[in-house]
């Protein structure tokens, strides 16, 4: 099958992933397949209170029982570690891998018991005893921002992390100036991307070689680096590997805090430690949980529904401790107004700490959220003025001739033409019929409805809200780095700086060289480096990869073909420029004289009296590049550049809604993708199907549920509800391509592809469904439970 | 510690061990036995991730303990390809189609589409979601996943579906 | 999650079954298709000393039928019950039921004893065996009884087992009277075949006229307890079962629901849903009693 996209030889066409052969013949290698000998095992004593001084702690009875090494208290740890860093400026939130003095929620890591089975160790942790002094405690965001909220930490004096109102444009006098407003309050309850496997760490400390190896679950931006400050040792004291195969993570898997525990102790106790979360410490204490976020919005709009101008109020409850995970309310600044011409906005976000799990990266960073944010507005307006919600899009998108466009908070869209996808998605979706279907279903009395979306998958990973929320913090480096070599025989072998769970990396790289190279993909083998060997990396978030491991590969390569070319050269006696390559070979001349590509690898290698003077022996080259359109700080008023490349995603979803139940179910789905050029189209739709799929569960299934005593209700997959294959309906993608003038091959990102646009679809579908009783919900998930009791206000008017 | 004796049979081998009560099939196998291809997500039956097959039917391994286990026939995901170096035709249509990304919960997704197949060659979509109802995914979306069963029906059934091309060397 | 350490005995036979039982007090446990144990053992909320597995005791498996009685053994998986001829035959609502019970592979281990043997209030077995009037037969090495499944299921999770007594089979008598079966069974769930928020069985008998000659009627899911509805029972005995009649008598009913609150759905929630599935399945039974099949 040839590519569509660009004339490309190996690039858009589909082939198989290099890295499923493995995964079906139950040969991969996730971190807790790893047995090194003399393992030992941890397990956690947790807190049961959502605050509380801890007075004592008594491990006798613990460390009388055979087979167990060590037990750690949080004293212990804080005296041998450093802290954690938060992406915010805020010093005297100190964050530790077991609670230090008190505990801030309920699941919190207490006490680590080390023993020779994970069995053992449990039944040592329940013979820990820990005597508590409940403290005054807060769970609700609103309600930890009073002033007489207990604070989560009592050094910092308030539960504020973050808080800054960012003016874009004439807001006010675009407000006062629009004939219509609008005015709504948007929920995005709890939920996170939970992979099936959970976060594990193995750790082994080498004193001979004063070298700490580390195999973990791990997908984290300066993770190695990370550890090693916080164990206070060099960072070429640390080895992380990243050839483990991790279980999925879709952003969360950042255990910092077991990795830090794990090394700790398995420099203490001289033998590997291994920390595998169980499913209950990891939905409890794992800190892995997602956006918590309030939208208190406003939009200012004509009578022809053109939106002039928006304010949006974003409050994310983070949990007891601040991370990474306050920035996820910085993100969607680079794509505040969607796929929309709205010229001025005010933001303000909000980051506010409370005593239940911390919150970590999730998906998309907050850009889901914000869409949904956004896209319920838009309903809500097509509603107000009796407008079709598809003409109120299409008068509102930006323009294909417009790009890049730059939106009022200083990113620019690179390019786009979103009528298109849409009118791709109407197409495929057959809009008349659906539309045709639901008013039948209505005439029959039953309740269905039709959602839209159209969403931005902002991608390529500047993150420039890290200085946005922490003028302290100048970080403007994002890049990525590729090695390619070619041996003595002849074999490419690429070697990537990170870890991958499962968005097909090594399939992404050896495609991309062997394009540039004209060589198989599938005879080019690629590696993981370890944190030693590798180059730097800022591995996979953000939608970065496809651009920036894409870039860095096809750098590397296009060195090694010059290469190539110049050995070439130097041997036919032509001018570099005067060759040509193909396939490896190099020909010049006429009559053509052509030097394969096993004698060009020959010469290389061998032959150094052949080898133009000055180059080098071997064939080999990395390259580093840092991410389009990064350099940059941002201005007084916030203004900056973030991620370079904008994928854009617009869905169509059929659903029937159950008067008295409230069950929602999905019977027909349509998605219009547009992330430039494809390298590889099942890798790209089979991560659009899966992000659906999380967004199926963050719309209508799954939530993080706390109850008044911060104890967390839906700790299991009993309770935390995720999609089976019932729940997920078929789906329809149809692509089209805009591809980027800033990547190699026009490629955009795809990482977040679905997630980003499901739940504001879904919800407008669940909306649709229930207009004709006058209803509305603006929260998710939008549960059975939620669903049944809002329709229950109007059972007296059936 | 109380340590029992099983004798089993697993991927058509005898295995003897000795074993604590209280360790799971799913840990036996994995720890015992290091045959790591089956993946523990939730140790409380709900995820699949640990499905294998004993004498014949699809499983969870994480709700059955070893001892439990003495006497039967378990077949894990390492027991699905014909030799070393091959594969199924249902494990070699996963690959054709994508129908993984992670892989983690993709042996208990085999063993549960094995045997679906095994019992019904023609198999609607509606029971392919049925077969792999009980095995949780946050990758795929399922949908790759209910095509590669589908196209291993075909292709078993020896309709003319072209043999897909073989991928050369993998990574 | 791993359980705490226990001792595990596989006994020959149900005489040694009870002996254990006997011998353990309350600290030995029955397992049979695990199901619902091993989750409780992980998360150490059982911490039985002694594991007595009865997955190969010969006399707890089959089913069959003696004089107008089905009698499933309890170890009898559910899987083979679902499959099983005569249980489609015999007893159409327990097939039912059977078909809405977990995945393929809980069904493949789980028994129907121990569906029942657990008391969970949304399990659907044990709803059927309501509507169904079934009795338990429970064993010990002191002797057999038998208990009426309306007293067996006390509480959530509890039932009338002694500790030393074990749930040897539940018996399905016959109904007599004269005329067309018809079977309902509906259920809510927020995913497939999560734990209902509710769910309702019904079994009736339309005689020659097309009246309603006896009805059965259980709740499950909504309350702390399975229930059979008498009230709507009495209602609608004698009657042609008209939608009108049948929603009539769940409107009387309704508020009086028992049901519970919690993270799924509220209890006001729950009972509408109750409700609704209650007048679904009581439909069903007449229209495929009318139909016919049965």
């Amino acid at each position: 099958m040839t590519a569509e996209q660009g004339g490309f030889r190996y690039i858009g066409c589909r082939r198989r992933p290099k890295e499923d052969r493995r995964f079906v013949a139950g040969s991969g290698r996730y971190v807790a397949d790893i047995v090194l000998p003399g393992m030992l095992h941890v397990a956690l004593v947790t807190s049961p209170h959502p605050a509380a001084r801890i007075v004592a702690i008594d491990a006798a009875a613990a460390l009388r029982l055979p087979g167990v090494r060590a037990v750690l208290t949080g004293d212990d740890l804080a005296a041998a570690v450093e802290p954690m860093m938060s992406g915010l400026d805020i010093p005297k939130m100190r964050r530790y891998p077991l609670a230090h003095g008190v505990v801030r929620y309920v699941g919190e890591w207490v006490v680590a018991v080390v023993a020779e089975s994970r069995a053992l160790a449990e039944d040592a942790a329940e013979l820990v005893e820990v005597e508590y002094a409940a403290l005054p405690f807060v769970i609700d965001p609103e309600a930890a921002l009073r002033p007489d909220a207990p604070p989560v930490h009592v050094d910092h004096g308030s539960n504020l992390m973050y808080r800054r109102q960012f003016v874009w444009g004439p807001v006010e006098q675009d407000f006062s100036a629009a004939p219509h407003k609008i005015a709504y309050r948007a929920r995005w309850h709890r939920s996170a991307t939970v992979p099936i496997e959970t976060f594990g760490v193995l750790a082994q400390w080498n004193p001979a070689a004063q070298l700490l190896d580390v195999w973990a679950s791990i997908q984290m931006p300066k993770y190695p680096d990370q550890l090693a400050r916080a164990l206070r040792l060099s960072g070429s004291a640390v080895r992380v590997h990243f050839d483990v195969d991790v279980g999925g993570s879709y952003g969360v898997k950042r255990g910092l805090k077991h990795s830090i525990l794990a090394g700790h102790l398995a420099r203490k106790l001289g033998a590997p430690v291994r920390l595998i979360e169980d499913r209950l410490d990891n939905m409890r204490g794992g800190d892995a949980q997602g956006p918590d976020r309030i939208f208190d919005v406003e939009m200012a709009f004509d009578g022809d529904g053109i939106v002039r101008a928006m304010k949006m109020r974003a409050l994310d409850d983070v949990g007891a401790y601040a991370g990474r995970a306050p920035l996820q309310l910085g993100k969607p600044i680079g794509a505040i107004v969607g796929p929309y011409r709205i010229k001025s906005v005010q933001y303000e976000p909000i980051s506010v700490t409370t005593n239940k799990t911390p919150e970590e990266a999730v998906r998309g960073f907050g850009q889901s959220p914000t869409n949904y944010a956004i896209e319920t507005g838009m309903d809500l307006i097509a509603r107000k003025l009796g407008l079709d919600r598809i003409e109120l899009r299409r008068r509102n998108l930006i323009r294909k001739d417009e790009f890049p466009y730059t939106i009022p908070s200083g990113s620019a869209y690179d390019s786009g033409d979103y009528h298109a996808v849409l009118d791709k998605v109407l197409a495929a979706a057959g809009w008349e019929a659906l539309v045709k279907r639901r008013d039948a279903a209505r005439a029959q009395g039953r309740f269905a409805g039709i959602g839209i979306s159209c969403c931005l998958e902002p991608s390529g990973g500047n993150s420039t809200f890290e200085p946005l929320f922490n003028p302290k913090n100048e970080t403007t480096t994002w890049m990525e780095s590729c090695q390619v070599k070619v041996d003595l025989t002849g074999a490419i072998v690429a070697s990537m700086a990170t870890s991958s769970s499962g968005q097909g990396h090594e399939t992404l790289v050896a495609t991309v060289i062997g394009e540039i190279l004209e060589r198989d993909p599938d005879t080019i083998r690629v590696v993981h480096a370890d944190s030693l060997g590798a180059l730097p990396s800022n591995s996979p978030v953000g939608s970065r990869m496809a651009i920036m491991l894409g870039g860095a590969a096809a750098g590397a390569a296009k060195k090694i073909k010059a290469q190539l070319v110049l050995i070439a050269a130097h041997n036919l006696g032509a001018a570099p420029e005067a060759c040509r390559y193909a396939e490896g070979g190099v020909s010049a001349g006429n009559p053509a004289k052509t030097l394969s590509w096993e004698h060009l690898v020959d010469i290389a290698h061998r032959k150094f009296h052949l080898l133009p003077p000055g180059q080098e022996p071997g064939l080999q080259a990395a390259h580093v590049w840092e991410v389009p359109g990064g350099g940059a700080l941002p201005g007084p008023d916030g203004r900056v550049q973030m991620y370079p490349c904008y994928a854009f995603e617009s869905h169509v979803v059929y659903a029937e809604l159950d008067r008295v139940t409230g069950q929602v179910a999905l019977r027909a789905y349509f998605v219009g993708h547009d992330c430039g050029v494809m390298i590889n189209p099942d890798i790209v739709h089979g991560m659009t199907y899966g992000g659906i799929a999380h967004g199926i569960g963050a719309a209508l299934y799954e939530r993080f549920e706390y109850d008044g005593n911060g104890q967390l209700l839906s700790g299991s997959f009993m309770d935390y509800l995720i999609p089976s294959s019932h729940e997920v309906p078929d789906i329809t993608i149809v692509d089209h391509c805009t591809p980027s003038p800033l990547t190699t091959f026009g490629q955009k990102g795809s990482g977040e592809a679905g997630y980003l646009g499901a739940p504001a679809a879904i919800a407008s579908a669940v909306n649709d469904a229930l207009a004709p009783l006058g209803l509305h919900i603006a929260a998710v998930p939008m549960t059975v439970g939620a669903l049944g009791d809002l329709l229950a206000t109007k059972d007296h008017a059936k | 510690m109380s340590q029992h004796r099983v004798d089993l049979t697993v991927n058509g081998k005898p295995r003897s061990a000795s074993v604590p009560a209280r360790l799971t099939l799913v840990d036996f196998l994995r720890e015992t036995l290091n045959l790591t291809g089956t993946h523990t997500g939730c140790e409380h039956g709900v995820c699949g991730a640990c499905t294998v097959l004993l004498d014949g039917e699809p499983v969870r391994s994480c709700l059955l303990f070893a001892v439990q286990a003495d006497g039967a026939q378990i077949v894990t995901v390492e027991g699905l390809a014909p030799d070393a170096e091959g594969l199924s035709v249902l494990q070699d249509s996963f690959c054709e189609l994508h129908a993984l990304q992670c892989g983690f919960c993709t042996s208990g997704m085999l063993i549960a589409a094995h045997a679906l197949l095994t019992r019904d060659t023609d198999p609607s979509e509606e029971k392919i979601r049925e077969a792999i109802g009980g095995n949780l995914c946050r990758c795929t979306g399922y949908k790759q996943i209910v095509e590669a069963i589908a196209l291993a029906a075909r292709r078993l059934k020896g309709a003319n579906e072209p043999a897909p091309q073989r991928s050369g060397h993998d990574g | 999650m791993k359980a705490v350490d226990f001792d595990y005995w596989r006994p020959a036979d149900l005489a040694e079954t009870c002996a254990l039982l006997s011998e353990g007090g309350g600290d030995a446990k029955i397992i049979a298709g695990g199901q619902t144990l091993v989750p409780l053992l992980a998360m150490r909320l059982a911490r039985p000393a002694l594991l007595i597995d009865i997955n190969r005791v010969a006399e707890l498996q089959g089913i069959a039928e003696n004089g107008g009685v089905v009698e499933i053994r309890a170890c009898t998986r559910q899987a083979r019950a679902l499959a099983d001829p005569m249980v489609g035959a015999k007893l159409p609502l327990l097939a039912k039921a059977l078909s809405f019970v977990g995945h393929e592979q809980t069904r493949n281990r789980g028994t129907v004893g121990g569906s029942l043997a657990n008391a969970d209030p949304a399990a659907e077995i044990g709803l059927a065996a309501l509507a169904l009037d079934a009795e338990m037969s429970l064993v010990s090495a002191k002797g057999a009884r038998t208990v009426p499944v309306g007293q067996f299921f006390v509480s959530p999770m509890e039932t009338a087992l002694a500790p030393e007594e074990c749930l040897a089979a539940v018996r399905f008598p016959a109904w007599r009277e004269a005329g067309r079966i018809g079977t309902g069974f509906q259920e809510t769930s927020i995913r497939r075949s999560d734990f209902a928020l509710a769910a309702a069985a019904v079994h009736l008998v339309l005689d020659q006229s097309g009246r309603c000659a006896r009805i059965a009627v259980s709740l499950g899911g909504a309350g702390a307890k399975s229930v059979r509805v008498a009230a709507i029972e009495q209602a609608l005995t004698g009657g042609r079962l008209g939608d009108g009649e049948i929603t009539a008598s769940v409107a009387q009913v309704h508020d009086g629901i028992e049901a519970v609150t919690d993270i799924h759905a509220s209890a006001a929630h729950r009972r509408r849903i109750a409700g609704a599935l209650v007048a679904r399945a009581i439909a069903e039974a007449r229209d495929e009693a009318l139909a016919g099949q049965a």
